[in-house]
């Protein structure tokens, strides 16, 4: 039972950072990654195939970090200086891409079969249980770090500077920001922090294969980060935990129903995730925490 | 030269395959300004309401491809009411994330219903023609075909009926169209319909070429997308350009690609269109 919810914190915590990243582009500058599960994966792969070779796990990450906001950059490349929608077909058909360069470069990722054996960071010092708590400390750490980093960018100019182009690039574009430089910019560091999340998640699992970076994923995310409350980190982090513990008690609760075959019982838990986000699209939008919008200062006109 | 030639011929069918729920994706688009992830479903849902007609009650195709355009239809158009039409107010964006909400909901209650199991129709075998080198499936041919009778109807519809006059209206500036008493709420759940029917006709028309399971709509998902993208959003005449371009891009392009890359040209093709022409062939601005 320990090992259950040792296990079921931390997979919230890599979520919490898939949450995280959604956030940052979608709160801030108002564009959505629905590759989210590509980006997972692109992290998850390059610190494998980084610490396959010999580098140290550390370097995964950096790795992961680096590879994530360069891709970020190559596919959105084109569609950022075009409407939304654009962004939100051309995301959705990398995640699929990256899929199908995973299932079919077999010299690189190995195929179907996925990559087995990834270092787990000082496994082998701590034990089994020792590695599973050790672990957990360290995502919760990263969470709560970039956590507090995107919470410290909202309050910044810069981050006053996205929510600007989010509500109406016009007029962001008028009073003088570079829309193009704050949207390339966030997309990056998102992406990145998605990587981060791969990475983390890699190293836990000691597998990665195609099959972990369902296109669900990204769903569970926006329905993480809808339900937590778009435009502010908290509510992201909250998301994500809220988000796992459902997905947790359905696997549960359709257990308990009787006479169901085994796709029936996945069917109807999927369900349950998409009427989960109709339902809080339609009831509440703002989500569990809602964006505090500071007041606008004092115009030194008036104080003066 | 009998490579390319077979090459382009099987791009010219698979692209008019591909045209159908293209149609029904950008018709959408066009009146009601958001990106409909739930067609794949919608296509979904009209391949297995086919499939139940064609080999559980034994209808030949042709009445199983108008169940399925009704179905998917209905479907459609009840979804739209009932999980999209009042977040309109909330933007494009909130509309698009719940439709792949509504997407995700639709194909697992075909899943709940039917399983993951993959199903083909009950067609009579026939064999390929033989052109000197080239091949050609009589299948194919018939389901070409209605694909072409099928958007033949449809601009009909668009282009001479005052409903579809109505529609284009729209679609162009919805201001001006209810300026003129077009009431648009009406127009929009047609429209969707429409959409959602042919989506659904669409899942029908490449399913009968092979097999079909909850997954097939979001596999074709991606080129339906690209279709669209490469004619332009929101302009129906590009939809089918598009859908005939990517077909045979996709041929051609598997003369050097392995065929697990398919999808990939797709998303290839987005790519390349969106850097140098973003409005696409005949598409309106992008920006």
């Amino acid at each position: 039972m320990l090992s259950y919810m040792v296990f079921t914190l931390t997979i919230c915590g890599v979520y919490a950072l898939l949450a995280l990243s959604l956030n940052l582009i979608w709160g801030g500058v108002g564009l959505v990654n629905l590759g989210l599960a590509g980006f997972f994966a692109v992290g998850a792969y390059a610190s494998a195939i980084a610490t396959g070779a010999g580098a140290p796990v550390l370097i995964g990450f950096g790795a992961a970090l680096i590879v994530g906001a360069v891709v970020g950059l190559v596919v959105t490349f084109a569609t950022l200086r075009l409407r939304d929608d654009y962004l939100a077909i051309v995301t959705l058909g990398f995640a699929e891409v990256i899929r199908l360069i995973a299932l079919n470069e077999r010299w690189l990722t190995k195929g179907s079969d996925g990559i087995s054996g990834i270092r787990a960071p000082l496994k082998a010092e701590l034990g089994l249980q020792g590695f599973s708590l050790f672990y957990l400390a360290l995502v919760s750490l990263i969470v709560f770090l970039v956590w507090l980093l995107l919470r410290r960018l909202d309050a910044s100019p810069y981050g006053r500077a996205m929510k600007a182009i989010r509500e109406d690039q016009q007029l962001a574009a008028f009073a003088g920001k570079q829309v193009l430089r704050f949207k390339w910019q966030a997309f990056a560091l998102s992406a990145a922090i998605a990587a981060l999340a791969g990475a983390l998640y890699a190293h836990f699992q000691s597998y990665v294969s195609p099959d972990h970076f369902q296109p669900l994923i990204t769903i569970y995310i926006f329905l993480a980060v809808t339900a937590g409350g778009v435009g502010r980190p908290s509510g992201a982090v909250l998301g994500a935990y809220a988000v796992v513990i459902f997905l947790e008690a359905t696997r549960f609760a359709t257990e308990l129903m009787p006479g169901l075959q085994p796709v029936q019982l996945a069917a109807l838990r999927e369900i349950l995730v998409g009427l989960a986000l109709i339902l809080v699209l339609h009831l509440r939008p703002q989500g569990l925490l809602p964006e505090r919008i500071p007041k606008a200062p004092p115009s030194p006109s008036v104080s003066s | 030269m009998t490579i390319l030639l077979q090459a382009l011929i099987n791009g010219v069918m698979a692209g008019t395959l591909i045209a159908v729920p293209a149609i029904g994706f950008t018709a959408i688009f066009a009146v009601l300004r958001y990106p409909n992830f739930a067609i794949a479903s919608y296509a979904t849902i009209g391949a297995f309401a086919a499939w139940w007609a064609n080999a559980i009650l034994g209808l030949p195709v042709i009445p199983a491809l108008a169940i399925a355009f009704v179905i998917a239809g209905a479907v459609g158009a009840v979804a739209e009411e009932v999980a999209l039409s009042r977040l309109r107010g909330a933007g494009a964006l909130a509309v698009a994330i719940a439709s792949i909400a509504l997407n995700l909901v639709l194909e697992n209650v075909v899943r709940f219903c039917f399983g993951n199991d993959m199903k083909g129709y009950d067609l009579p075998l026939m064999r390929d023609w033989r052109f000197g080198e080239l091949r050609i499936g009589p299948q194919q041919l018939q389901s070409l075909g209605l694909a072409v009778a099928i958007m033949a109807a449809m601009f009909c519809f668009l282009f001479y009926t005052r409903f579809g006059k109505a529609t284009r209206a729209v679609a162009d500036n919805p201001d001006l169209a209810r300026l003129k008493g077009i009431d648009p709420a009406r127009i929009a759940i047609v429209t969707v319909f429409l959409g959602a029917g042919l989506s659904g006709v669409g899942g029908v028309l490449i399913g009968l070429d092979t097999s079909i399971d909850p997954l097939t709509g979001y596999r074709v998902l991606l080129s339906v997308f690209a279709a669209a993208v490469l004619g332009g959003l929101g302009s129906i005449p590009g939809a089918v350009v598009g859908a005939l371009a990517l077909g045979i891009g996709e041929e051609l392009a598997l003369i050097v690609v392995p065929a697990t890359y398919r999808t990939a040209v797709g998303f290839a093709a987005i790519l390349i269109m969106l850097t140098f022409r973003p409005r696409g062939i005949l598409g309106e601005r992008a920006t």
